[in-house]
């Protein structure tokens, strides 16, 4: 393995980034962060020097062993693949499949459409009935999905890479006033998980690159 | 989730189709879809999930709906795009035949169809170099010429192969 710590590209509000982040925390790995602000001067995820480093032009972005890679679902089979300990994909491959179809239900099917670039896109008068339908749409899907599925957290009883994306999702939800009452299984599992101190570290509201106002 | 695909098997149900692939790979390992590399599986995962989470669903039918019939086409052709332009500097360094070195994997399954819907909303491919040849060689493989889209038992018969 390279020397140097891991370096990870972050923006506090990014739910995506907060997954990668909750990660980190649960398997104990240390990294240096860069905050990218996607707000401040246009967005810094524009800029030539972060493009060179992520074409995407999207934060998270993780630098280790040599390489750097985007997308956080990606990113978190690979560190799950290099730092096995503790697990976040069950040794079932059935289970493994109810893991990966919850998170991209969220990762594909529901973040996207109501992400930052999507949301300037439909303008600003549209912007929360466009995102709270689609979480709506999303959770509706999930809901039922966990009945199946969920034990104490999403899928069993041990945290995996399913929690990792539902936990910043809810926070979106949150953050666009969706009614959470028809999803109380969602509800039950985001508010333990939140008990979690890998969670609450990695939180929005206690990064190097929270707002005063925000912070915790 | 009311969409499609979903595959039933083993006596379950899943949903999504890059967990519907990684669960065949798990439990129908050859031939591999994902190389034995973890650093070359993050890239796969990586292009893979650019075209999966990055670009189809900003494009798919029920955001187009709701975008209106006006806007459709300039907003598809701006999404898939945006993604390709990403995706083109990407496989500056993972690509060699494929996607990701000289195998076949998830990512290229990934790249063929996304290929199709930048066809069917008119974005030019001279930008994208990359994309197109790796494009090309993979049509030329059996397995993406009996699952194309003009060959499927519900294809209408003016888009008929």
């Amino acid at each position: 393995m390279q020397a140097g710590k891991p370096i990870l590209y972050s923006y506090f509000r990014s739910s995506c980034s907060w997954r990668v982040r909750i990660a980190l925390a649960l398997k104990s790995i240390d990294y240096e962060m860069v905050t990218v602000n996607l707000i401040k001067d246009g967005g810094q995820q524009f800029s030539e020097e972060f493009q060179a480093l992520n074409p995407m032009k999207q934060v998270p972005a993780l630098k280790i062993d040599g390489i750097t890679i985007g997308q956080s679902l990606a990113i978190i089979e690979y560190l799950e693949e290099t730092r096995p300990t503790p697990r976040l994909l069950p040794q079932d491959p059935k289970k493994r499949a109810h893991v990966r179809m919850i998170s991209d239900l969220i990762a594909s099917g529901i973040q996207p459409l109501q992400n930052l670039s999507v949301l300037k896109q439909v303008g600003q008068e549209k912007q929360l009935s466009w995102a709270q339908q689609v979480i709506s749409s999303g959770f509706n899907a999930l809901e039922r999905i966990l009945q199946s599925t969920a034990g104490k957290y999403c899928v069993g009883d041990e945290v995996s890479m399913a929690d990792l994306c539902l936990v910043p999702q809810v926070a979106n939800a949150d953050r666009y006033k969706v009614d959470l009452t028809p999803y109380p299984t969602i509800s039950r599992i985001n508010k333990s998980l939140l008990t979690l101190e890998a969670f609450q570290v990695s939180h929005p509201c206690r990064q190097p690159d929270t707002p005063p106002e925000l912070r915790a | 989730m009311k969409q499609v695909p979903a595959l039933k098997i083993d006596g379950i149900t899943i949903g999504q189709s890059l967990a519907i692939i990684e669960y065949l790979e798990e439990t129908r390992p050859t031939p591999r879809l994902l190389p034995q590399d973890p650093k070359k599986r993050a890239h796969v995962r990586m292009i893979s999930d650019l075209i999966a989470s990055g670009i189809q669903p900003l494009q798919n039918l029920s955001v187009l709906k709701q975008v209106g019939q006006e806007k459709q086409l300039s907003w598809a052709q701006q999404v898939i795009s945006s993604g390709f332009n990403a995706l083109e500097r990407i496989l500056q360094s993972t690509a060699g035949k494929y996607c990701v070195g000289d195998e076949v994997s998830m990512a290229d399954l990934c790249l063929v169809p996304q290929v199709a819907n930048a066809d069917r909303y008119k974005v030019d491919l001279t930008p994208y170099p990359t994309i197109s040849r790796i494009n090309k060689s993979l049509l030329t493989l059996e397995a993406f010429q009996v699952s194309h889209p003009c060959r499927q038992p519900d294809t209408p018969p003016e888009l008929r192969a």
